[in-house]
């Protein structure tokens, strides 16, 4: 390969590539929020990267921080609530999505990432672009609570609609107990979202 | 059909959608799933494929221990094919560690990779077959995969919880009789295979069932992300094996076969000769492999030996150590792939230099299949649910982790 794709993407792009690395030789670009489907849209036309692969979310929170104070605070068992060291230093922003596309020809992958905040923390859905992301994207709300802008059916979908919280969300405790669920009204009308 | 409900819907009759729950627990789904079904008639309009009924939170639990400890967790994700996930997994903190491994684990590692892909790919075949009411080539095909999980047994000690392979290596070298007891399998699997091939290859029912059902060409199986057996018998030729290879995949002769039409016919087609080049890549394994250490020699990574342990005081620190703190993964992010039974299985994992995982991901292959589903029925009739949901192979523990 005579070009990295993450050196043509910043050619193309400029300031709207944050950064990128080569680490472990896996091909990163960290792209902004508003660019992200421009990015995916030229990477797939032009660059041949067709097959999207993965989509999935990490939650930086204690990425800066001690390795123990993590622990501490995510395991209820080694604190009482007072003495609980609260989170929050971490890296910023808080949640970083990760897409990983295949290009068939080039026999490579890429990884695409992109930041948002916990106080807004939504992205443009690459639904459009590549519909294979439809099911990782509900997945990613779902443990992560993460909002895709344009989704058609953003539903959680390996946990139950009455879940509280985004369980993969660093704090969310790793003993965590869910409420509850009230028997559904049997009586009532059948449940059935479908249009008839 | 088609025409027939249109004729129906412009007549005086009153008529209506049904709504048709198919599972979670129903005796022809394999695996515990649930599929929403507006039906008209007997044809499929619309459908919801519910999953994560056997969610058990494989990533917030691989959050909790040490690298190590994650192994037998991949075990229970694709548990007709554990092997392959154990290699993905190590292979990825291997990556994240910038270590390359022994050459004689490499060829174990590609050997027990390629024997639970011929377990995957009969269980496929086989339930294949069960689904449209062959009950014998499944029966068979389960007589031969016994004769595979003996040998597993062997290697492992375990038939299906096998957690072979360490960060580093594997476990312990393969036992000294490894190469008879594969050929008795061997000869057991071909035996099979010819009365399997006698029984379903050009059988009229079989045919009619799975030929033209289930289509999904090749553009839209690469939008929709499909890998591994689904992708090529739409005619794609991709396989991580050859695409980027990964232990030594690019020294061993193989072909990778594709079908045309992307059906479960086709699907059918393309495991039963990946098979025939399982068993080509094993053969040349056994002539191939060579002598020498399977564990790399970094007791930092790998668990001293016992003699060691308990006789030096550097073999009890490092035990020690390894056990009680893990594995010191440096910072940083790593996506390994490999080729699983239903696709490339690929494994993202963060660490932030603590001896634990940050995140540790997981691309199931079925995920992004299973959500096509639903294209691959619509229009057809609930009969064509079954063959179609089984030629995808959907592994529960997998595709709900």
């Amino acid at each position: 390969m005579s070009e990295l794709i993450s050196e043509i993407v910043k050619k193309r792009f400029g300031d709207a590539v944050l950064e990128t690395h080569q680490q472990h030789a896996d091909d990163t670009i960290v792209v902004k929020r508003e660019a992200l489907l421009d990015v995916l849209r030229f990477l797939r036309d032009e660059l041949d990267f067709k097959m999207p692969l993965d989509c999935t979310c990490v939650d930086r929170l204690g990425l800066g921080e001690k390795p123990q104070c993590v622990e501490e605070a995510m395991n209820p068992l080694l604190t009482t609530p007072e003495s609980r060291p609260t989170l929050g230093a971490g890296l910023k922003p808080r949640f970083e999505v990760v897409y990983h596309l295949r290009s068939l020809s080039r026999r490579m992958f890429v990884r695409v990432k992109v930041r948002v905040d916990e106080e807004d923390p939504v992205v443009p859905s690459a639904t459009s672009l590549f519909k294979g992301f439809t099911w990782f994207e509900r997945e990613v709300y779902d443990m992560f609570g993460i909002r895709f802008a344009g989704h058609k059916d953003l539903r959680r979908i390996l946990l139950y609609p009455e879940f509280k919280g985004h369980p993969l969300r660093k704090d969310y405790p790793r003993r965590g107990y869910q409420p509850r669920i009230p028997m559904p009204n049997l009586k009532g009308d059948p449940v059935d979202t479908a249009e008839d | 059909m088609t025409k027939d409900t249109e004729a129906l819907k412009e007549g005086d009759l009153y008529t209506t959608y049904l709504h048709l729950n198919m599972g979670p627990s129903h005796p022809a789904m394999h695996g515990t799933v649930r599929i929403y079904l507006k039906l008209d008639g007997e044809t499929i309009v619309d459908s919801d494929v519910d999953i994560g009924y056997l969610h058990r939170g494989f990533e917030k639990m691989a959050e909790s221990g040490t690298w190590t400890k994650v192994i037998p967790y991949t075990d229970r994700l694709n548990y007709v094919s554990p092997l392959i996930n154990n290699v993905g997994y190590c292979g990825a903190v291997e990556k994240l560690l910038g270590i390359d491994i022994t050459e004689r684990c490499k060829f174990i590692r590609v050997f027990v990779s390629e024997i639970s892909r011929i377990v995957d790919h009969l269980t496929a075949i086989g339930a294949c077959a069960l689904e449209v009411a062959a009950y014998t080539p499944f029966l068979w095909c389960m007589q031969a995969r016994e004769e595979f999980y003996f040998l597993i047994e062997a290697i492992t000690g375990a038939r299906v919880t096998t957690s072979y392979v360490r960060i580093g290596g594997v476990r312990w070298d393969l036992p000294e009789d490894w190469v008879e007891r594969y050929e008795r399998a061997e000869k057991k699997l071909f035996e099979m295979l010819k009365d399997v091939e006698a029984l379903l290859t050009r059988n009229r029912i079989f045919i009619d069932r799975n030929a033209g059902v289930g289509v999904m060409k090749a553009e839209d199986a690469i939008a929709w992300g499909f890998t591994g057996p689904c992708l090529r018998a739409a005619g794609v030729d991709y396989d991580v094996r050859k695409a980027q290879p990964y232990l030594g995949y690019d020294r061993l002769e193989f072909d990778v076969p594709v079908g045309t039409e992307g059906d479960n016919y086709d699907r059918y087609l393309v495991r039963l000769e990946e098979i025939r080049q399982s068993v080509r890549i094993i053969r040349q394994v056994i002539k191939q492999i060579p002598e020498g250490p399977v564990n790399i020699s970094d007791w930092r990574i790998v668990l001293p030996p016992k003699e060691a342990v308990y006789n030096t005081i550097e073999g009890t620190i490092a035990n020690f150590e390894n056990v009680m703190k893990g594995i010191q993964v440096p910072k940083g992010e790593a996506y390994y792939a490999v080729e699983g039974g239903n696709g490339e299985v690929g494994f993202y994992v963060v660490s932030d230099g603590s001896g634990k995982p940050y995140r540790v991901h997981v691309r199931p292959p079925c995920f992004a299949i299973m959500q096509a589903l639903s294209d691959m029925i619509k229009g057809r009739l609930v009969a064509d649910i079954i063959p179609t949901f089984d030629s995808i192979n959907m592994i529960g523990g997998e595709i709900d982790r």
